[in-house]
């Protein structure tokens, strides 16, 4: 299948071992991986922010720059629902009948990575092998928003040597939320503070999200304090090999 | 024009304040944990409860849509069962009703159940500037009352404070003896106190969590009991009640007497529901009035996406899972409304240019739309309201940050560009030292995380190398 990478701006500059990782596992299930130039950002910062037109303006580009691409991949649960669920309301709140046109024709074609495997490809052993214990934390949008469901955990329990661990209140939010993390820091430090205290007390090696957002709130914190577990995008997971 | 009261600093500075307060964070973590466990209980052992939220969601929305019809209707009901309806555009008009009647009867005090409509008049403060006093009778309220505070959660108003507080405070106000600190004992010495208020009370003040167009009936639903009294022992009841709480008919009771107590309390049923309709020869009040409250309804009305947010049952599910609101409480919302509903609620109620801090206390992570009896979309009225504080606030600094980005995003080359700039700046605030006393929103990030680093390689450079 040929499939466009749509590697969302904050894997790009700031992840892009989880970009890297998603064609890697992509190739080797035998898939062309194709990436777009022209893309850039989703617009989602602008929509969540309440920067309305500015919004509607990269959502028009995205739809544009993926318009012929079938099958569209992101590492990013909360990209994928921005367009999948979010860019109908812009559409409407800016009164643009083309956007709400080009996004409903966009949104069943982009998919969430582990949405593409489990759900489009049928896949769950992707054949990586990595010994670890690790702490699968399920992002707001990928839970609640996309509502991928256990996909992402069959994912994890077929790699070779992976063991997947509990650990307190997983389905809480990180307090990541784009600018709430600034607007409201010490708040979002609070719920940052008790996700790694619940994190670390499962004794993982290894903590996992499919959001590029959420692991850097939540590896930040783990550098900042010192100790913990380290972050991987579920893709790194899938993409490792016998060492 | 008097509106939904709003006081404090915008929410990031009075949560701040909250935050730092040890006991609070620890008394909310518990409370909020045991009652969101208790609905999941609750809401676990009904089979058809997403058939029971669409029709919530549905009835509301039929009610939203036609309500001025609706009200008429909900008024010949209530006079033709010997009940009189006041018309409140604003919360003076609504507490004039109250003191009015209570001139009327000679009464000096008036009894209240627990009731947000009440609180979001302010009307215990205009009564007893009019030297009348309003004794709070929900156990809850009556603390807060005590102790010189707001409520701090829609359901339970105590919710920031242990057992241990509330003994405190009871042996410093109400009951000077108090020598123990376990709820039976906390509970009997509140109602000692309650019981001769009830007894010579003349006048009783409720809300309503719903009022049926139909027959003309009010419905309060309860934990203690002390809402009855009120309701059945004084000659005279105001009632003051949202316009958004009508339901069409009596069958819709049905749908809402199982959503409500479910969500809010995590019980099958709540231990006192009281319906009345009118007065009845004999039996209650005498005299029975009716306020049918706007104070900003009809203009939250007229928002077409925020509408929705008047289909809110005060069930308070959202309170108690919101992330945000476990960690600082409802007095940081500054308004009777907090945690997600208030988020919301306040602004539309209040009006464009306010309470704009409000729609951004959220992490948007959605845990309140999934458990919303009426399945209002709050994160999506989050950000229209956040739409709306943009477009009528006009934030300066940040405003030119966000359009700058915008234009970098408008073109890859120059998102590139600004990629290897990025990186380029990071290096040199490394060697100096920089890093560590950011400006701006850079500072509130570093205070407690890393921040993360462009990466020595972007994708789209390893791409176009890959490709050579």
């Amino acid at each position: 299948m040929r499939i466009a990478l749509l590697v969302t701006c904050l894997a790009d500059t700031v992840m892009p071992q989880a970009a890297r990782a998603t064609v890697a596992v992509l190739e080797r299930l035998g898939h062309e991986v194709v990436f777009p130039e022209a893309q850039t950002c989703c617009g989602q910062m602008h929509l969540n922010t309440g920067y309305l037109p500015e919004a509607a303006g990269l959502a028009r580009r995205t739809a544009e720059v993926f318009a012929d691409h079938e099958v569209i991949v992101a590492p990013s649960a909360s990209c994928v629902g921005t367009i999948r669920h979010q860019y109908a309301q812009l559409a409407e709140e800016t009164g643009d009948e083309d956007l709400a046109r080009a996004a409903a024709e966009l949104a069943p074609r982009v998919f969430e990575l582990s949405e593409l495997l489990v759900g489009v490809l049928g896949v769950t052993d992707v054949g990586a092998v990595m010994e670890a214990r690790v702490a699968y934390h399920p992002t707001c949008h990928s839970l609640r928003v996309l509502r991928v469901g256990d996909g992402p955990r069959r994912l994890l329990e077929a790699v070779c040597g992976v063991e997947v661990v509990p650990f307190e209140d997983e389905e809480e939010c990180c307090g990541f939320g784009g600018t709430f993390a600034v607007k409201n820091a010490d708040t979002s430090a609070a719920m940052l503070a008790d996700k790694m205290d619940r994190v670390r007390a499962s004794g993982a090696d290894v903590l996992c999200a499919l959001d590029a957002s959420c692991l850097m709130q939540i590896g930040g914190g783990l550098r900042r304090r010192g100790g913990g577990p380290r972050t991987a995008h579920l893709a790194e997971i899938l993409a490792s090999g016998p060492a | 024009m008097s509106r939904l009261a709003a006081w404090g600093p915008p929410f990031p500075a009075a949560a701040r304040e909250a935050l730092h307060d040890p006991q609070l964070r620890a008394n909310l973590a518990a409370a909020t944990a045991t009652i969101r466990d208790r609905r999941a209980g609750a809401v676990g052992e009904v089979a058809e409860w997403e058939q029971l939220r669409e029709e919530g969601r549905r009835i509301k929305a039929r009610t939203l849509g036609d309500l001025d019809a609706m009200l008429e209707r909900l008024e010949r009901a209530v006079v033709a069962r010997g009940g009189t309806v006041h018309w409140a555009p604003e919360a003076a008009d609504a507490a004039a009703v109250v003191l009015d009647v209570a001139r009327a009867h000679g009464a000096d005090e008036v009894v209240k159940v627990k009731s947000l409509a009440t609180d979001e008049i302010e009307l215990n403060e205009r009564l007893a500037a009019a030297g009348l006093r309003a004794i709070e009778t929900d156990l809850a309220e009556l603390i807060c009352q005590l102790g010189g505070e707001r409520s701090s959660h829609i359901l339970v108003p105590a919710i920031h404070r242990n057992r241990g507080e509330i003994a405190a405070l009871f042996r410093r106000t109400i009951a000077p003896g108090l020598d123990s600190d376990e709820p039976a004992d906390i509970a009997e010495a509140a109602r000692a106190h309650l019981r001769e208020a009830f007894l010579r009370a003349r006048v009783g003040v409720s809300g309503a969590n719903f009022a049926v167009a139909e027959t003309g009936t009010v419905c309060v639903v309860e934990s203690e009991g002390n809402g009855r009294m009120c309701t059945t022992l004084p000659e005279a009841l105001v009632t003051i009640c949202g316009i958004e709480k009508l339901l069409p008919e009596w069958r819709d009771l049905e749908v809402f007497l199982q959503l409500l107590p479910r969500s809010a309390t995590g019980e099958r049923m709540s231990p006192y529901t009281s319906l009345w309709s009118g007065v009845a020869a004999g039996d209650g009040p005498r005299e029975f009035h009716l306020v049918l409250l706007d104070n900003g309804r009809t203009d939250a009305l007229a928002d077409e996406v925020g509408r929705e947010a008047l289909a809110c049952i005060r069930c308070s599910a959202c309170l108690n899972i919101c992330p945000v609101y476990r960690r600082t409480g409802g007095h940081a919302y500054g308004s009777v409304y907090p945690g997600p509903i208030g988020a919301i609620l306040t602004p539309l109620l209040r009006g464009p240019g306010e309470a704009d801090s409000l729609p951004y206390a959220s992490s948007l992570c959605s845990a309140c739309a999934d458990v919303c009896p009426v399945k209002i979309d709050i994160p999506r009225i989050l950000v229209h309201l956040r739409g709306r504080a943009v477009a009528t606030s006009r934030p300066r600094a940040e405003g030119a940050a966000m359009r700058g980005l915008a234009r970098v995003f408008a073109d890859e080359r120059r998102y590139a560009r600004a990629q290897r700039l990025a990186r380029r700046a990071q290096r040199i605030g490394a060697r100096s030292g920089l890093m560590t006393r950011l400006p701006g929103p850079l500072a509130a990030w570093s205070a407690d995380r890393e921040l993360p680093e462009v990466a020595g390689e972007t994708f789209r450079e390893w791409w176009a190398g890959r490709g050579r």
